[in-house]
């Protein structure tokens, strides 16, 4: 299979065990045609979206959807079906792609499209790479006023009021993401920073194009026992204690805005030579905040020594077969790996099983395959379609392995 | 600035074209994959190069193609200012000392035929009444070590050349740049391990831009490469003997 920047969390971009080929494609990162009239972009599938933004940004267009990170390629995003602030407004990535060059696991190569081989095309869209190398990639940029960025972020007290203020703000904002506070529990739980944005118009936004950011790296791994409960605690007090002012707006470099991440390059090291494992997971709560009080009561009950966790709400679910997002509230926690990871994803599957939700592949390690089949009815579809098109599975990944029974 | 470069489609040759092409230079591209050289053209366009970029077929294996590429450049950019030299070819000295053809390919085109093209490109810049010419040499060439016998030695023989160039021409108006690049992350190196101090090719570029505009005629990629050649230099022989670098 092919591999990009190798932003997925868990094991979609490893090889199956016991091999060692991934193909890379980041060196394929040419652009092939772009129209400014239309906005329409053709690129090679190792093109990053900083890249594209860094090119597209002083042009006055933009990636449709922008990820947590920017060290992210077309093909990843399309592969993933990769989300961003705007889901609610403007779907995934995948619903912005109009076109798809392919080569097949027996070497040849094909274009599909929402017209022409759409099967294949709706499979590739969140199929992880499993249907095909993309080798090209064919996508409608956003066009934007000026490449920075009106933010506007507010503290809000508690769960009740964060749902009602996402909703809120969804309706006005195009983009909207809240940050809680994930170990508090009794009244303050739920407790966190809400962040909405749009497109800065030509008068509020600076002269200059936003400058290239300048980065941190971490030097080495920290030890393992830094990231506890307690220093995580720490960190969600000072996090959300800083934002002294109950409100506070203003222009922002779009980097900081759409890639807080991206500041600290090797970010990852704090969590130690065990690392920490991504869950993130949808739950389609409707309108009754319970369900999601009760999971992040079950967070604290499980001891989750968790930094701030990302909580968004879901627009309508793409058309992609295995795409991630649909109607709901969607919550992305870091987990540092301990002995008893394994058991604590299970608890919080089994607590999607029962409401409905499912997991985002892109970060996943620990699932099983027996509750991803039960999580995931449309499963069967995918591999229906992915059986035509590769009867011999010969693309594969650890994770295909591991939940889909690649190979056995 | 009116820029040919053979080598471009790929690792510091596309990162540099790349960084011309934002700052509005008008750029031919020579290569000998004319489906490549379109791709890499559009690319260029995109992000910004002034007008549309040409491409020309030109194989450094084939001398002949060497003249009607340079003739080619200069008509479609009307004039030609520099001339980018980043192709060449790598093996490791295990494949060259087994197959000895492959070997003598390797000195060719990485020697013999990329000091014609120089030659050519010279007499085409200085019929224009001067130019840059930058060519990608190595810091393999800087000592005879055990990993990079056969490649350095090329290299070796291209960096005298371009040093005597530049001596014996700089006055007629003709800059020669010798880049010298320790490891770079690019096609080229895909499957080595990286050593410490491994560049990037964007950041590599932009030193290299750098060094063309300031018509700097020897350069180190990445910078610290030449304090490291710079130890590499000194150590007596009995010490190269023993050491596997």
């Amino acid at each position: 299979m092919t591999r990009g920047l190798g932003r997925s969390y868990g094991d979609s971009s490893l090889p199956p065990p016991g091999t060692f080929d991934v193909a890379g494609s980041v060196l394929a990162d040419r652009i092939l045609a772009f129209d400014p009239q239309t906005g329409v972009l053709l690129a090679e599938s190792g093109l990053s979206l900083g890249a594209l933004n860094q090119v597209f940004w002083p042009r006055g267009f933009a990636s449709p959807v922008s990820t947590g990170t920017q060290y992210v390629t077309l093909g990843g995003m399309v592969a993933a079906d990769v989300h961003g602030k705007n889901h609610h407004q403007v779907g995934t990535f995948g619903a912005h792609v109009r076109r798809l060059k392919l080569m097949l696991a027996d070497g040849v190569v094909v274009w599909c499209s929402r017209q022409q081989k759409s099967d294949l095309f709706l499979a590739t869209i969140g199929g992880m790479g499993l249907t095909g190398h993309i080798l090209e990639v064919e996508v409608k940029l956003e066009s934007i006023p000026s490449p920075w960025i009106w933010a506007e972020s507010e503290r809000i007290p508690d769960l009740d009021q964060f749902l009602k203020a996402l909703k809120q703000a969804a309706e006005v904002w195009p983009f909207t993401v809240g940050w809680i506070d994930c170990l508090k529990r009794g009244r303050h739980m739920g407790r966190g920073i809400l962040m909405r944005g749009r497109w800065a118009t030509p008068d509020e936004a600076p002269d200059d194009p936003p400058p290239e950011k300048r980065r941190l790296t971490v030097p080495f791994e920290l030890p393992s026992w830094v990231l506890n409960r307690l220093s995580a605690r720490a960190f969600n007090v000072v996090y959300y204690g800083k934002h002294v002012r109950r409100q506070t707006r203003g222009i922002a470099h779009p980097e900081t805005f759409f890639h807080p991440l991206d500041f600290v390059i090797d970010w990852n090291k704090v969590y130690g030579a065990r690392g920490f494992t991504q869950y993130a997971c949808v739950i389609p709560y409707g309108d009754d905040p319970r369900l999601v009080r009760d999971f992040l009561d079950l967070l604290t009950r499980l001891r989750v020594p968790s930094f701030l966790s990302v909580l968004k709400d879901f627009g309508a679910e793409g058309d992609g077969l295995l795409s991630f997002p649909k109607p709901g509230m969607s919550i992305c926690l870091d987990i540092p790996v301990r002995r008893n990871t394994a058991e604590v994803v299970a608890t919080l599957d089994d607590f999607l099983i029962s409401c409905g939700g499912r997991i985002y592949l892109a970060k996943d390690a620990f699932t099983t395959a027996e509750r991803f089949r039960v999580m995931e009815p449309r499963l069967a579809d995918w591999l229906d379609v992915r059986q035509k098109w590769d009867p011999h599975q010969r693309l594969a990944s650890a994770q295909s392995v591991r939940l889909f029974g690649d190979g056995q | 600035m009116k820029v040919a470069l053979i080598g471009a489609t790929r690792g510091m040759g596309r990162a540099l074209a790349r960084l011309m092409a934002n700052r509005g230079d008008r750029l031919c591209l020579l290569g000998r994959d004319l489906e490549d050289l379109e791709r890499s053209a559009r690319d260029l366009e995109v992000r910004g190069s002034e007008g549309v970029v040409a491409t020309a077929l030109c194989d450094l294996e084939q001398f002949e193609t060497f003249a009607p590429a340079l003739a080619t450049a200069r008509s479609a950019l009307e004039g030609l200012d520099c001339v980018v030299v980043t192709a060449g070819i790598f093996r490791s000295q295990d494949e060259l000392e087994a197959d000895t053809e492959l070997a003598l390919q390797l000195l060719q085109v990485n020697f013999s035929q990329t000091v014609a093209f120089c030659e050519l490109a010279r007499k085409t810049l200085l019929e224009g009444g001067g130019g840059t010419l930058c060519v990608f040499s190595s810091v393999a060439g800087e000592r005879g070590r055990k990993p990079v016998a056969i490649y350095g030695a090329a290299k070796a023989g291209l960096s005298r050349y371009l040093e005597a160039l530049d001596h014996k021409y700089r006055a007629a108006g003709l800059v020669t740049v010798c880049v010298k690049p320790g490891f770079v992350k690019t096609s080229m190196t895909a499957g080595l391990d990286p050593p410490p101090f491994a560049g990037e090719p964007v950041a590599v570029a932009r030193q290299v831009l750098r060094a063309i505009d300031r018509g700097t005629p020897e350069v180190y990629v990445p910078g610290i490469w030449r304090w490291i050649m710079c130890v590499i230099r000194l150590l007596p022989r009995f010490v190269m003997r023993r050491i596997g670098f």
